[in-house]
C-alpha cells in the first residue's frame, strides 16, 4: 500500500502535518467512542451487545469504505467532489436486479454473477459519460459551478432510476442462498450474516486490486501522476483528461460493487444513493479526502461509530450521526485530515 | 450606467406590479367568465403563482448568498422548513404548549410569529454561519447539505421528543389557520396572492438595495477573491455570516407564508430534493441577479407543471419526484451553456465589470 500515499507527502513539513491530523482524528474518534460506550452503559449493554454493534458496524463500514474510495479516486485526479457517487451505488444493484430477472437459460448462481458483471460494466460506462458529457465541458468553470453540475447529474440519475424502476424497494437475492432469506451463524453470542462475509471479502479484494492497479500498472501510475501534479503529468505526455474520465469509471465501478454486495441487506430503491453517498463522503473526509488507506479506515470507523450510536438513540436518529460527525469534523479541522493542502483542481 | 440600472429595476417592478395586480383582479372578478386557468389552458393557476411568490422570497436570499457572495448552500430548504414549522406548531399546538388562548386566538398572533420565527432562525443561522462559512468549496457544500438533512431528520423525528408530537412526524402539522387582519380574512386565494407578492417585491427591493450598497460590493469582492477582499479591509467572516443569516431570515419568512397558504406542512417538503430544487431555480433564473429569483421560480414551477401533466402520457405508471430528472438536466444544461441564467443577459450588461470572470 506504500505507493498509494500521495507523492506530495514526502517533505518533512508535510509528514508533520499528517501526524498532527492523525492525532486530531484519533482524539475526536476516541472521545466519540468513550461517550457512546458510556451512554450505552445507561442502557445496560454488555460485551455481547458491543461485539454485535462491532460486527454490524464493520459490515456497514466496509460499504462506506468502498464508496469513499470512489470519492477519493475522483477527487485526487480531477479535484472534484462527485456528488453523483451515490447514484452509482444505486445503479449497481438496480441494474443487477433487472439483468437477473431476464429469462436466460442459466442456473441462478452464474446468472447472478453475469447480471452483476453487466451492471458494473454499464455503471462504468455511465461514469465515463458523466465525466465526458457533464464535467469535461465545464472544466474551465468555477468550482461552485462544477459542484452544482455534479449535483445536477445526481438528480438526473436518481430521476431516471425513478422513471425506470418506480419508487418501490426491490429485492436482490442473498449471494449464499440465492433467495430472499440469508443464512447466518453464531460466532460466540454474536450473530453474523453470510452476506457480511461476502461484503468483507469483496471489500478486501477490491482494495487489494486497487492497490495493485495503482502500484503495478502504467495506467495506475499515470493516474497517480495526475493526482500529485497535473501540469507535470501533462508535460510528460500523460493524457490528463483521459485519466480524469478513467477516475470516474473507477469511481463508478467502486460504487456499483458496493451497491451490489450490500443490495441483499438493504432492499435497494431509486433513492438509496443519497444516504450511502453522503456517508461515503464523510468517510472520505475522515480519511483526508486524498488518501486511499484513510478512506478505508474512515469508512470502517464511521460504520462502527454509527452502529454504536444507533444502539443508544431513537431509531429515527440513526442517520443523523454521520451528518453531525461531518459538520463537527469540518468545523474542528476545516482543512481536512489528510495533511495535504487542498489544491485548486481543474 | 447608474441611471440605466435604476430604470431597469423600475421597469421590473412596474411590470411585476401590473402582472400581479392584473391577474389578481382577473381571479377576483372573473370578467366575462375568464380566469387564468382558462386563458392558459390550465397551466397557470393562482396556486402556482402563490408558490412562485413564496419561492421568490427564498431565492432572493439564496441568490445573494450563492450568486453574490459565492457561498454555496445545499440546505436552504432546512431554514425554509424551520420557518414553516415554527408558525405551524405555535398556531396549531398553542394549547398543548400552554399558551393562553387569549393570545393564540388573537388575529395578530400568527403575524407576530412570522418575524419572531424569522428572527430566531436568523440568529441561529448567524451563529452557524460564523463557523460553517470558514469552510470553502466542496466542504461548505457538503456541510450545508448535511445541515439541511439534520434539520429534516429532526423535524421528521418530532424534535427528538416523541411524547410531545410537536412536528407530527411524517404526517406533519395540519389545520394551520388562515391569516386575517381583525375580521378580514386573507382568503380566498387572490387575497393571499396579493399578500405573498407584496412580500416578494419587498424582498426583491431589499435584495437590490443590498446589492447596490456597501455590503453588496463587499460580497462581490469576497466572491472575486476572499484574500484580496480581506487585504482591502473587508471583514469577510462577518459579511458572509450576515448574508447567510439574511438568506435564512428570508427563507424562514417564506416558510411561514407557505404554512399559512397550504394550511398543512409535512417534513418531506423541506428535505434534500427541495433544497436542490431551490438551487435549480436559482441557476435557471440566474443566481447573479436578484431578478433571477422571480424568473427562476416561475420558470421551474411552470416546467414542473408541464412535466407533471405530460410525463404521465409517456410513462403512465410514474409517481413521486420524477421531475427530478428534468430538473437535473436543466441544471446541467443551464450551467454548461447559459451560466448567467434567464436574467443573465440583462445583468451582464449592468454588472459586466464585476462578473467578467464568471461569464
Amino acid at each position: 500500500m506504500r505507493g498509494l500515499a500521495p507523492a506530495s507527502a514526502t517533505t518533512v513539513l508535510e509528514r508533520q502535518r499528517r501526524v498532527s491530523s492523525a492525532l486530531w482524528l484519533a482524539g475526536i474518534v476516541g472521545i466519540m467512542f468513550v461517550t457512546l460506550i458510556l451512554l450505552g452503559r445507561r442502557h445496560g449493554f454488555g460485551l455481547t451487545d458491543y461485539l454485535q454493534f462491532l460486527v454490524d458496524g464493520l459490515q456497514a463500514g466496509a460499504i462506506y469504505a468502498l464508496v469513499a474510495l470512489g470519492f477519493v479516486a475522483v477527487h485526487r485526479v480531477t479535484g472534484i467532489i462527485n456528488f453523483a457517487q451515490g447514484a452509482f451505488v444505486m445503479l449497481g444493484p438496480m441494474l443487477t436486479i433487472t439483468f437477473y430477472g431476464q429469462p436466460l437459460p442459466l442456473p441462478p448462481a452464474p446468472r447472478l454473477a453475469l447480471a452483476a458483471a453487466l451492471a458494473i460494466l454499464m455503471t462504468a460506462g455511465i461514469g465515463a459519460a458523466v465525466h465526458r458529457l457533464a464535467l469535461h465541458p465545464a472544466r474551465n468553470s468555477s468550482l461552485l459551478t462544477r459542484i452544482i453540475i455534479t449535483v445536477g447529474v445526481y438528480l438526473i440519475l436518481q430521476g431516471a432510476a425513478l422513471l425506470a424502476w418506480g419508487p418501490r424497494p426491490y429485492v436482490l437475492p442473498a449471494f449464499t442462498t440465492l433467495e430472499m432469506g440469508d443464512r447466518s451463524f453464531l460466532l460466540g453470542d454474536v450473530l453474523v450474516r453470510a452476506q457480511s462475509l461476502w461484503i468483507w471479502g469483496t471489500a478486501v479484494a477490491t482494495v487489494a486490486l486497487l492497490a495493485a492497479f495503482f502500484e503495478h500498472t502504467i495506467l495506475g501510475k499515470a493516474m497517480r501522476a495526475c493526482a500529485s501534479n497535473r501540469l507535470a503529468a501533462r508535460l510528460t505526455g500523460i493524457q490528463v483528461d483521459t485519466m480524469a474520465t478513467l477516475a470516474f469509471v473507477l469511481a463508478a465501478i467502486l460504487g456499483a460493487v458496493a451497491g451490489i454486495v450490500v443490495g441483499p441487506v438493504t432492499r435497494p430503491t431509486f433513492s438509496m444513493g443519497l444516504e450511502v453517498g453522503l456517508k461515503g463522503f464523510v468517510a472520505a473526509i475522515m480519511g483526508g479526502l486524498v488518501s486511499f488507506q484513510g478512506a478505508v479506515l474512515g469508512g470502517l470507523i464511521l460504520g462502527i461509530l454509527e452502529n454504536f450510536w444507533a444502539g443508544v438513540t431513537l431509531a429515527g436518529f440513526k442517520d443523523l450521526f454521520a451528518f453531525v460527525v461531518l459538520i463537527v469534523l469540518l468545523l474542528i479541522r476545516p482543512q481536512g485530515f489528510g495533511g495535504a493542502e487542498e489544491g485548486e483542481g481543474t | 450606467m447608474n441611471t440605466r440600472r435604476l430604470s431597469a429595476d423600475a421597469v421590473g417592478f412596474l411590470v411585476g406590479v401590473v402582472l400581479v395586480g392584473g391577474s389578481a383582479w382577473l381571479e377576483m372578478s372573473h370578467p366575462g367568465g375568464l380566469s387564468l386557468a382558462r386563458l392558459t389552458g390550465g397551466l397557470l393557476t393562482l396556486d402556482l403563482l402563490i408558490r412562485a411568490g413564496v419561492f421568490t422570497i427564498v431565492l432572493v436570499g439564496l441568490n445573494l448568498l450563492m450568486g453574490y457572495a459565492g457561498q454555496v448552500s445545499l440546505g436552504q430548504a432546512g431554514f425554509y422548513g424551520l420557518g414553516a414549522f415554527f408558525s405551524a406548531i405555535l398556531t396549531v399546538r398553542a394549547q398543548a404548549l400552554g399558551i393562553p388562548s387569549s393570545l393564540s386566538e388573537a388575529w395578530w398572533w400568527p403575524w407576530l410569529l412570522m418575524p419572531v420565527g424569522a428572527f430566531l432562525v436568523g440568529g441561529l443561522s448567524y451563529l452557524i454561519g460564523l463557523v460553517i462559512l470558514r469552510l470553502r468549496g466542496h466542504y461548505l457544500a457538503m456541510a450545508t447539505l448535511g445541515l439541511g438533512i439534520v434539520v429534516f431528520i429532526v423535524l421528521r423525528e418530532n424534535l427528538g421528543l416523541p411524547h410531545l408530537n410537536l412536528t407530527g412526524g411524517f404526517d406533519g402539522v395540519f389545520g394551520i389557520p388562515r391569516l386575517r387582519v381583525g375580521a378580514f380574512v386573507l382568503w380566498p386565494a387572490p387575497r393571499y396572492y396579493l399578500l405573498v407578492w407584496t412580500v416578494a417585491f419587498t424582498a426583491i427591493a431589499l435584495g437590490l438595495n443590498v446589492v447596490h450598497s456597501r455590503i453588496g460590493r463587499a460580497l462581490r469582492a469576497i466572491h472575486g477573491s476572499e484574500l484580496a477582499a480581506e487585504c482591502l479591509g473587508v471583514a469577510s467572516p462577518n459579511y458572509k455570516a450576515l448574508i447567510f443569516a439574511l438568506s435564512a431570515v428570508l427563507a424562514a419568512l417564506a416558510g411561514s407564508l407557505y404554512a399559512h397558504f397550504q394550511a398543512a406542512v409535512v417534513p418531506a417538503t423541506f428535505g434534500f430534493v427541495p433544497s436542490l430544487e431551490l438551487v435549480v431555480m436559482s441557476a435557471v433564473g440566474g443566481m447573479t441577479s436578484i431578478w433571477g429569483a422571480p424568473l427562476g421560480a416561475l420558470a421551474v414551477l411552470l416546467l414542473s407543471e408541464v412535466l407533471r401533466t405530460q410525463m404521465r402520457v409517456v410513462f403512465p405508471a410514474v409517481s413521486g419526484e420524477f421531475e427530478a430528472v428534468a430538473f437535473g438536466l436543466l441544471l446541467v444544461l443551464m450551467l454548461l451553456f447559459w451560466p448567467m441564467g434567464l436574467a443573465g443577459r440583462g445583468a451582464r450588461q449592468f454588472h459586466r465589470a464585476a462578473w467578467k470572470k464568471e461569464a
